[in-house]
């Protein structure tokens, strides 16, 4: 190879270094925008097919409490009364809060459940013990620590003990499976109690209850008050 | 001639090399599986306990064990326990300035450890550098203690940065028909009442220095906790959306000297069980 050759052939390489340093943190960045589009696009199609569910306007308007964050205290709850349209069956009417409190506030700074959170399955066992089966974002997006997660299934909880009197204890399931903990810190092995209040009237199985030994084996665990 | 020797000597050094390999491989990797914790029984050993005997007052930490100089109690509350959370492949919370929770904790554990040591305590660490023990192991150093109380340290994502909140277990259903044995899964829950004293006392002393703390400690269903046979508490500082670790940092000796504090305020109240686990 002539000197002339090797001048060019090094000069070749070096243009091909400097075009791929220039084009592939573009194209990565591309790739990435790319990925995050489709999971949102996902994310988007699993939240359509569990939405319908949600509010049958035919039901009689009641007052509902739903808790999220106190922006004057920190971390605490706040009831806010708004006006819904909930059924009587106490499976679709959990359904129908948690479905609106996942929704969230006007104030999204006062959310307790990150916004791309789902409610995908939730039954009620005879014994008054609720399963609440959301979708992996409530463990992934939501901020890591003791008092978020906590306040995070307080507020849970909490509307579920205002709204829905046969509910006397929750199990949170996340994507069908039982977890050791919400997002590192709080424990979700065991149940925990919603209403101490017995139950006033006999709990109505909804069509997407579960009878006792279709039920996911590990619930009893120990109770604990959130 | 000279050939074979020098092929035996190959052979044998592979060999040997071979088997040290597969020894190292075989070895056991200790593994708490408690379904329960005899109370009358030592438990096993944790997988990789980093404990060190206590130091001297102002000697660094985490480095290899030396008699301590300051005076330890015979009897009654001599050890504490710190677990500074996560580590390994899990970094805890994480900021935007690249904070991660797991590293803080590190370090604040450390400047908790002098403290604790100028205050006569040993203690005993569940982790010293960036491993990840589980829950069961690190509530397993703990059980494997005699008079001991167990600090488990965090940094929050949220909250109003610059407040500390300590937290004890939520009421756990009461062990039925134990027969002196504490369920490894419920191994909190005879020490409750003894964990709430000492929460109150560390979040006591913390209210006094970190303004917006609480005055008495929180109830939160801390998975941590629910395995460890002692009295047990989760300190959260607030928290890694602090724009520069600097801000952290400068909280770490005001966390210790509470934590110290308050767990020699607490040795009064402290029962002492008869062997490690057991019920007070």
């Amino acid at each position: 190879m002539t000197p002339r050759w090797k001048f060019l052939f090094a000069g070749g390489l070096v243009f091909i270094l400097l075009v791929a340093l220039i084009f592939v943190p573009i194209l990565r960045r591309r790739m990435k925008r790319a990925a995050k589009l489709q999971q949102q696009s996902e994310e988007q199609a699993r939240r359509e097919l569990t939405q319908p569910i949600a509010i049958n306007p035919g039901d009689p308007r009641v007052k509902t409490k739903l808790f999220w964050a106190s922006d004057t205290i920190d971390p605490a709850l706040v009831p806010i009364t708004v006006d819904l349209p909930l059924s009587s069956d106490p499976v679709l009417r959990s359904k129908q809060v948690l479905n609106t409190l996942l929704a969230g506030p006007v104030d999204a700074e006062l959310r307790t459940l990150p916004p791309d959170a789902l409610l995908l399955a939730f039954y009620l066992l005879p014994d008054g013990t609720a399963i609440a089966d959301f979708s992996e974002a409530l463990a992934n997006s939501i901020p890591s620590g003791i008092a978020s997660e906590q306040l995070a299934v307080n507020s849970i909880a909490r509307t579920l003990e205002a709204n829905v009197p046969q509910v006397q204890r929750l199990k949170i399931l996340i994507h069908g499976q039982e977890v050791e903990t919400l997002a590192g810190h709080l424990d979700l092995t065991g149940t925990f109690v919603v209403n101490t209040k017995p139950v006033q009237a006999p709990v109505q199985l909804g069509p997407a209850a579960l009878t006792p030994d279709k039920a996911p084996t590990k619930v009893a665990q120990p109770e604990r008050k959130p | 001639m000279r050939n074979i020797l020098r092929f035996s000597a190959f052979s044998f050094v592979g060999l040997l090399s071979v088997a040290l390999l597969a020894s190292a491989m075989v070895s056991p990797s200790q593994t708490p599986s408690q379904s329960q914790l005899p109370a009358a029984v030592t438990p096993q050993s944790p997988a990789t306990p980093s404990v060190t005997s206590s130091q001297a007052p102002g000697a660094v930490a985490g480095t290899a064990a030396t008699p301590s100089a300051a005076p330890v109690q015979q009897g009654g509350l001599n050890v504490v326990v710190l677990d500074p959370a996560h580590g390994g492949t899990d970094p805890g919370a994480r900021g935007t300035g690249g904070i991660r929770e797991s590293e803080i904790v590190l370090s604040f554990a450390m400047e908790v450890r002098r403290a604790l040591e100028q205050q006569g305590f040993q203690v005993v660490q569940t982790r010293q550098g960036n491993e990840d023990p589980s829950f069961d192991d690190r509530s397993a150093t703990a059980n494997a203690q005699r008079g001991a109380v167990f600090v488990t340290l965090h940094i929050s994502s949220t909250g109003l940065p610059g407040t500390v909140r300590v937290y004890v277990n939520s009421d756990l259903a009461p062990v039925a028909g134990s027969n002196g044995f504490i369920p490894w899964d419920r191994a909190q829950v005879p020490f409750l009442g003894l964990s709430r004293t000492f929460g109150d006392f560390v979040q006591g002393f913390l209210a006094q220095r970190f303004k917006g703390s609480p005055e008495t400690a929180q109830t939160a269903s801390v998975r941590q906790l629910r395995t460890t046979a002692a009295p047990a508490i989760a300190v959260e500082v607030s928290s890694v959306t602090v724009e520069d670790r600097a801000d952290l940092d400068r909280m770490a000796p005001g966390v210790a000297d509470a934590i110290a504090r308050g767990a020699a305020a607490f040795r009064p109240s402290y029962v002492v069980p008869t062997t490690p686990g057991a019920l007070p």
